[in-house]
C-alpha cells in the first residue's frame, strides 16, 4: 500500500468534527426556516404559532402536518409589494452584475499585462480593500456622495453644476457602493484566467492580420469565459441578497427581497412571512447556479 | 511581429484608475476623521477631537470590546475546524458524504448573509438558546471556518506530497508525519485564514443583527444604527481605528505568507 493511502485513512477523520458543525448550524437550521415559514403569524412572543411541538407527541405531531399551510408563500405570490422587491432584486443584480464585468475586466486585463513581480503587487492591493470592513466601505462613500460632501464641492468648485446634485439615496448611489464592494470579487477570478492565458495565441491572431479589437472580441474574450462566469456568479448572488448596501444608500420607495426580509422580520416581526421570503429567494439563486454548472458541463463535452 | 501582450497605455490607465477607484474613499475618510469641524465635509484643520469623543462613548466602547471578544473566539474555533475540513477534503479518501460536505463548505461562501443569519436565529429560538456573546460566535465560526477551509486547502494542493510520503517510509505514522512535515508547511495559510476569519467577523453586521440579542450588540450594529441617523464625526474615527487594526492584521498575514514563501525557497534550494 501506498504511503498516499496510509496518509488518506486518518486524514478522513479530520473532517468529523467540521461535518458536525456544519450539518448542526448550516443544514439544520434550514429545517426550521422552512417549518416556520409554513406556521400562522401570531402576535406573542416568538410571533408565530407553533405548528406542532416535538414534545407533544405523534398525535400532535399528525395534526400539525395538517395545520401546514401554504398561506406565507401564498401571500408573496399575491401581494405586489413582494413580486416588486423580486424583480427589483433582479434588475439591480443584473445592472450591478454588468457593471462590474465592464470596470472590472479592463482592470484585470490590466494586471495580466504587468511584468510578473507586478502582478503579485497589483493583487494584493486589489485584495487589500476586501479586508477593509464592507460597512466603513459604504460609509466612506456616504461621506462622499452626501448633499454638501465631496463629490459635490469638487464639481461646484469646478463650475460643473450650479447647485448641489442629490446623489445620496438614488439608484446611481447605490450602484457605485455595489460595484464599489464587489469589485474585487470581478476582478479576482477574470485575474486568474487572464494571467494563465498563453500569449502566443493573441500574438499569432494579430500577426494574421486581426485588428486589435477583433483579437480582443475572438481571441481573448473566448478564452476569459471560465473567469467571466464564474466572476459573474461571485457578484450576483450575493448582490441580489444584499441588504446594506441598497439600505444606506439608495432610495427607500423601492426595496430589494433582502430589504423586504429584514423588514418582516425585524420591524413587522412577521417570521412566517420573512422565512417564506428567505426559502423564496434561496430557491431564486438555485436557477443560475444550475444554469452555470450545465454551461460549464456542455463546455467540458464540447472541448472533448 | 507585433506584440499584442504589451503593456498599453489603456492597460496602465485602467489599473490605475480602477486602483484609485478602490482606495481614494478609504483615503478621504481617514483624513477628514482627523477634522476639526464639527460638519463632516468642512475641513476645520487637524485635530484628534473625534477620538477623544469615541473613548469617551461608554457605548460604543462596549461594542468594540465585544466584537473584539467574538472575533477572537470565532476565528480560533474557525481556525480549527476549517483546518480540518482542508485536510479532509484534500488528503482524506472518499468518505460518505463528501459532495454534501464540499457543498456545505462552499455554500456559506456566496450565500446571502440574510438568509444565513435568519436560519441560525430561527435554530437559536428552537433550542431555547439565551442569545448574546455564544450565539454571535457560533454564527461567525459557521460562516468564517468556510474561508478558513478555502485558504488551507489552496496551500495543501500546492504542497509538494513527496514530503509527507517520504516522513512516512522514515517511520513516521500518518499523524505524526502530519504533525511534523506538513503541518509546519502549512502553518502561515493557517495565520492567514485565522486572520481572515478575524477580519471578517470584525465586518459582520448582517449575521451579528440576526444572531445577537438585546444588550449585546457588535462594533458594526452600533455604526449602523449611528450612520441610519445620519453622519457623525465620530464615525470617521472609529472606521479609522478599525481600518488602523486591520492593517496591522493584513501586515502581519502577509509577513506570514512571505515567510512561507521563503520557506518554499529554500526548500526548493534544498
Amino acid at each position: 500500500m501506498s504511503a498516499r493511502r496510509i496518509f488518506a485513512r486518518p486524514a478522513r477523520f479530520s473532517a468529523i468534527a467540521p461535518y458536525v458543525w456544519m450539518v448542526l448550524f448550516f443544514l439544520a437550521p434550514f429545517a426550521f426556516v422552512l417549518k416556520i415559514s409554513l406556521s400562522q403569524t401570531a402576535i406573542a412572543q416568538p410571533p408565530y404559532e407553533p405548528v406542532f411541538e416535538l414534545t407533544a407527541g405523534w398525535e400532535a405531531l399528525k395534526a400539525g402536518f395538517a395545520a401546514l399551510s401554504l398561506d406565507n408563500f401564498r401571500l408573496l405570490i399575491s401581494d405586489d409589494i413582494y413580486v416588486f422587491a423580486y424583480v427589483r432584486s433582479l434588475t439591480v443584480a443584473i445592472t450591478a452584475t454588468a457593471l462590474l464585468l465592464l470596470i472590472g475586466y479592463p482592470i484585470a486585463y490590466g494586471m495580466a499585462r504587468l511584468p510578473k513581480r507586478r502582478q503579485a503587487v497589483a493583487m494584493v492591493l486589489v485584495i487589500v480593500p476586501f479586508w477593509t470592513s464592507f460597512l466603513i466601505r459604504i460609509y466612506a462613500w456616504i461621506n462622499i456622495l452626501q448633499h454638501d460632501g465631496l463629490l459635490n464641492q469638487i464639481l461646484l468648485a469646478l463650475h460643473l453644476v450650479g447647485q448641489p446634485v442629490v446623489w445620496l439615496s438614488t439608484d446611481t448611489a447605490m450602484y457605485i457602493g455595489i460595484v464599489y464592494s464587489y469589485l474585487p470579487f470581478m476582478i479576482l477570478p477574470l485575474y486568474a484566467t487572464l494571467a494563465k492565458m498563453e500569449p502566443a495565441l493573441e500574438e499569432a491572431a494579430s500577426d494574421l492580420g486581426a485588428p486589435p479589437w477583433q483579437v480582443f472580441w475572438l481571441v481573448t474574450f473566448p478564452l476569459s469565459l471560465p473567469g467571466v462566469g464564474a466572476g459573474v456568479l461571485l457578484c450576483f448572488i450575493p448582490v441580489v441578497g444584499e441588504f446594506v448596501i441598497p439600505d444606506l444608500l439608495a432610495g427607500s420607495n423601492s426595496l430589494m427581497i433582502g430589504q423586504t426580509l429584514w423588514l418582516e422580520f425585524f420591524t413587522n416581526k412577521d417570521w412566517p412571512v420573512a422565512s417564506a421570503a428567505a426559502i423564496a429567494l434561496l430557491v431564486l439563486l438555485l436557477l443560475p447556479l444550475l444554469l452555470y454548472e450545465r454551461l460549464q458541463k456542455r463546455q467540458l463535452e464540447e472541448g472533448r | 511581429m507585433r506584440k499584442v501582450s504589451r503593456l498599453s497605455r489603456f492597460n496602465v490607465a485602467s489599473l490605475a484608475l480602477g486602483l484609485a477607484f478602490l482606495y481614494l474613499p478609504i483615503l478621504i475618510l481617514v483624513i477628514y476623521s482627523f477634522n476639526a469641524s464639527r460638519l463632516v465635509t468642512v475641513w476645520g484643520g487637524w485635530s484628534l477631537r473625534w477620538y477623544r469623543e469615541f473613548f469617551n462613548d461608554r457605548a460604543m466602547i462596549e461594542a468594540a470590546g465585544m466584537s473584539l471578544r467574538v472575533a477572537v473566539a470565532s476565528a480560533t474555533i474557525a481556525t480549527l475546524l476549517g483546518t480540518l475540513a482542508a485536510v479532509a477534503l484534500s488528503r482524506g479518501e472518499r468518505f460518505r458524504g463528501r459532495t454534501l460536505f464540499s457543498g456545505m463548505l462552499y455554500a456559506p461562501l456566496v450565500m446571502p448573509e440574510v438568509i444565513t443569519g435568519l436560519s441560525l436565529l430561527l435554530l437559536f429560538v428552537a433550542l431555547n438558546a439565551e442569545r448574546g456573546f455564544w450565539t454571535v460566535t457560533i454564527a461567525h465560526t459557521t460562516l468564517t471556518m468556510c474561508f478558513v477551509a478555502v485558504v488551507v486547502q489552496s496551500r495543501l494542493g500546492s504542497l509538494d506530497r513527496s514530503l509527507e510520503e517520504a516522513a512516512m517510509d522514515l517511520g513516521c505514522n500518518p499523524v505524526h508525519a502530519f504533525i511534523a512535515v506538513t503541518l509546519p508547511l502549512i502553518a502561515p495559510a493557517i495565520v492567514a485564514g485565522w486572520m481572515l476569519a478575524f477580519t471578517l467577523s470584525l465586518d459582520d453586521l448582517v449575521i451579528a443583527s440576526f444572531t445577537t440579542g438585546p444588550g449585546s450588540a457588535t462594533l458594526p450594529i452600533r455604526i449602523y444604527s449611528e450612520v441610519r441617523l445620519g453622519v457623525k464625526p465620530e464615525i470617521n474615527a472609529i472606521c479609522t481605528l478599525v481600518i488602523g487594526l486591520i492593517a496591522v492584521v493584513i501586515v502581519i498575514a502577509s509577513l506570514a505568507s512571505k515567510l512561507s514563501s521563503s520557506q518554499g525557497e529554500s526548500a526548493a534550494l534544498l
